[in-house]
């Protein structure tokens, strides 16, 4: 066997470019900047653009220009960046400009500890945004998932005209470890789907059962509009109420309908298991090693690792969570995922382990919490 | 020539608003020019300024305020070949001061036209950055505090190479803005104007005391010479057009054998400059070459030269899930701010973990073994020290062996860095057993 060896950022960046990212805009801040580093080692070569935007209010603003044109774009910072992002995430949200924002996480909050890890932001990548409406986060576990879940990032926010969020951390963005760039399970490349140019274009016309509208680029023959505002099908501000239901709810709809057909997760089921273990990220690393450990042990546990974390594959927590009685949720921070558990299942015990110090949760507290009962 | 206005949607301003007179001005450039609607995209923000994108048929891009710049930027990086024209207030010139900068800096071919009525019109008359001290407006007293900012001779401070101040009843305004469109750089137009529903309910402010006022200040009449200079764009995809392409990471087959079977974990405790990080990676390519799974884990601070540096390594022939290290195999000591900072873990390490210890390191007490090597004495320098240490543990055959470390060597490095640090590891002395 033969690997590569590479650290998380740097396979994001790689996996951007086999996605097809070709705009990439940045500003500097620890523990991202290597991502940037790497964009602009990859890109400008490859006939791609990769800037450097005066703050991070810039950079997505380069990015959502970009977007409107045509190019398929990636920004990526920590958690301060994301709240200078706040409010063009919602501009991209509500007025669909496909973009993949990476949050490579360090603990907070506030400008708190550059070069340690966390999973702070997960609910603020959820709900940080005027608006309140679904976005797509997925959370890489290793340098494998850095790679193809940036992908994968690529083609939903193609697909759904959204931004997608890779909810990195330090720990896995800064961690290099061996990886095999061949033997990876690739997705197909998606593109956004052009308008019908039969008719007159709508830049948010949705047939019926369509949820996303089609694509037309700014700069391309036929005149497009953008809006942050309030916007009918033509891009222009309307009031009318019923316009506007229409719109936020298809906004809701069109990601919270297809979930099932983006859960990235692994799942471990043991049949005779009484405790299902709930993580994601680089926290599942203990995880597994604790189920490896449970099994030869012969005190099976079972584990479920999460890579799709908004909207909440509820569907796919349900059904690995029938069998047991009890569940163990385990997350780098001090209690976010741990509510929509126990919002999805009020039936079963619901035991939270959680640490936010900039030390990784080790299996040792891991077994320790699945043994305090 | 047709008119680029939008005849179902109307201008909306207040009666007697010069942003109503530059619409018509604007589209009388845009005819002028002999352009066509998808030639160009009207990149605009919140407030009265941010309606303009509404009545034309060209490409528009509406935004939040005061970020109107940025989109525009990555709109022009996207399609060089669309006229981007930017409309904002005085309000967005405020809010988004940093962006103003930072393109007069860029000079990517963008016209900014600024139509300063020298207040918030939409929100109810609140002072902007260009509001004068003495005027009566909806933000109470607070105006009087603040000096209003002469946003042309920032933007010529600034590097903009096409800057003019001028009336929004200027007769050849038409003419004007099209010369700032056909400019091939960043042009800004400050136009002043009347704002009627806010501004002069309570200031008098007329054609004449606008032009009054602008006489009083240094003319601006386009291109600043000291600035003229390559455009971003241009310049840009001329540099990026050769650019070396980005080597493929490098593949590294397996062709030796650790010395030892089972896993191994490595912590290096250093400091920062002792190239500890470089280290570590060197060890898990070393790793990667007998054909193991390797993880490196780093903890340093933020400041650069100072402070420990850590770096925790993992080699395996399994698949390694959990990163960290608790009960290494193998410590190297190479600096005291790297041992003080993991001093905990020598109490529980094992009595067959090897510490090697480099001389002028003090260890906490341990059950360890430990070997001594004095690299200062060795005439290795300090920053050395992690690489030299990983030809100690080579030696000793303990993780790796001496050609696992060369083969990361040469696929690490190239030329005299190469050179150097293979005759490091050739003369490095094994020490001595504690």
């Amino acid at each position: 066997m033969a690997y590569s060896l590479l650290e998380g950022n740097e396979a994001i960046a790689r996996g951007a470019i086999a996605a097809g990212c070709n705009f990439f805009a940045g500003y500097p801040i620890t523990p991202a900047t290597t991502i940037y580093h790497s964009m602009l080692n990859l890109l400008p070569s490859a006939g791609g653009i990769c800037l450097q935007g005066e703050d991070e209010i810039a950079s997505i603003g380069f990015c959502l220009g970009a977007s409107m044109a045509g190019m398929k774009v990636m920004t990526a910072t920590s958690g301060p960046g994301i709240s200078l992002y706040s409010e063009n995430i919602s501009f991209a949200v509500g007025s669909e400009i496909p973009i993949v924002i990476v949050d490579v996480q360090r603990l907070g909050p506030s400008t708190g500890s550059a070069t340690r890890g966390a999973d702070g932001d997960i609910n603020f990548l959820r709900w940080g945004s005027s608006g309140g409406l679904p976005v797509i986060v997925l959370a890489p576990v290793d340098v494998n998932d850095c790679f193809t879940l940036t992908m994968h990032a690529f083609n939903l926010a193609e697909k759904f005209r959204c931004p997608v969020f890779i909810a990195s951390n330090k720990e896995i963005g800064m961690t290099r470890e061996n990886i095999d760039l061949d033997g990876l399970d690739l997705p197909e490349i998606i593109s956004r789907t052009p308008a019908p140019l039969n008719r007159p274009f709508q830049p948010f016309q949705t047939d019926t059962g369509q949820t996303v509208p089609g694509f037309l680029s700014i700069g391309d023959n036929v005149l497009v509009r953008q809006i942050s505002s309030t916007h009918d099908p033509h891009g222009y501000i309307t009031t009318d109420p019923d316009e506007i239901a229409r719109s936020q709810n298809r906004l809701k709809d069109k990601l919270l309908s297809a979930v099932d057909h983006f859960t990235f997760h692994e799942a471990f089921n043991m049949d005779n298991a009484a405790t299902l273990l709930i993580t994601y990220g680089v926290t599942a690393r203990a995880a597994k090693a604790v189920y490896n450990q449970q099994c030869r042990q012969g005190n099976p546990i079972s584990l479920l690792v999460l890579k799709t974390l908004w909207p909440v594959p509820e569907h796919l927590i349900r059904q690995v969570a029938r069998t047991v009685k009890r569940i163990v949720v385990v997350e780098m921070n001090m209690g976010q995922y741990v509510r929509e558990i126990k919002r999805i299942l009020p039936e079963k015990q619901i035991d939270f382990l959680g640490q936010m110090d900039g030390r990784l949760i080790t299996p040792a507290q891991i077994t320790e919490t699945i043994d305090s009962e | 020539m047709n008119s680029f206005l939008n005849a179902e949607r109307p201008p909306v301003f207040c009666p007697g608003c010069t942003h109503e007179r530059i619409t018509h001005t604007l589209d009388q450039a845009f005819q002028d020019m002999g352009l066509v609607g998808h030639q160009v995209v009207i990149v605009s923000d919140i407030g009265c300024s941010g309606l303009f994108d509404t009545f034309f048929h060209t490409h528009a891009f509406h935004g939040l305020h005061g970020r109107a710049l940025t989109y525009a930027a990555g709109l022009k990086m996207a399609r060089p070949e669309l006229k981007v024209v930017v409309t904002m207030g005085d309000g967005g010139q405020g809010i988004g001061g940093a962006h103003l900068l930072a393109a007069c800096r860029r000079n990517l071919d963008l016209t900014l036209l600024i139509l300063n009525n020298f207040n918030f019109g939409m929100t109810g008359g609140q002072f902007s950055a260009t509001t004068p001290p003495d005027a009566q407006l909806g933000s109470g007293f607070l105006n009087q505090l603040e000096r209003p900012l002469d946003i042309c001779e920032v933007a010529r401070s600034a590097g903009a190479p096409y800057v003019m101040r001028c009336s929004g009843f200027r007769k050849n305004l038409a003419e004007e803005i099209q010369r700032a469109i056909a400019y091939k750089g960043f042009s800004v137009m400050d136009i002043w104007g009347i704002c009627p529903g806010r501004y002069t309910k309570k200031n008098r402010l007329t054609t004449k005391t606008i032009d009054d006022a602008l006489a009083k200040l240094p003319p601006l009449e386009g291109m600043v010479a000291e600035n003229t200079r390559p455009e971003y764009g241009q310049h840009y995809r001329k540099i990026a057009a050769v650019q070396k392409k980005a080597a493929k990471p490098a593949v590294i087959e397996a062709q030796y054998e650790a010395p030892q079977i089972g896993r191994q974990e490595v912590i290096l405790l250093g400091s920062a400059g002792q190239r500890i990080i470089t280290a570590g990676e060197l060890l898990c390519i070393a790793g990667l070459t007998a054909g193991l799974k390797t993880t490196q884990k780093n903890e340093y601070n933020i400041t650069v030269l100072r402070g420990p540096s850590i770096s925790e390594l993992i080699l395996s022939p399994e698949k390694i899930d959990y990163t960290g290290i608790d009960m290494p195999s193998v410590v190297v000591a190479l600096d005291q701010e790297g041992v003080d900072r993991r001093g905990n873990l020598f109490k529980h390490l094992a009595k067959d973990a090897l510490i090697i210890q480099i001389s002028g390191v003090t260890l906490p007490a341990n059950k360890a073994d430990i070997h001594r090597v004095d690299l200062k004495a060795q005439s290795i320098k300090r920053t050395d020290w992690a690489l030299a240490s990983l030809a100690v543990l080579a030696k000793l055959e303990k993780v790796l062996q001496p050609e696992m470390l060369e083969a990361a060597l040469k696929i690490k490095f190239k030329g005299k860095t190469l050179t150097s640090s293979l005759d490091l590891i050739g003369r490095v002395e094994i020490g001595e057993w504690a």
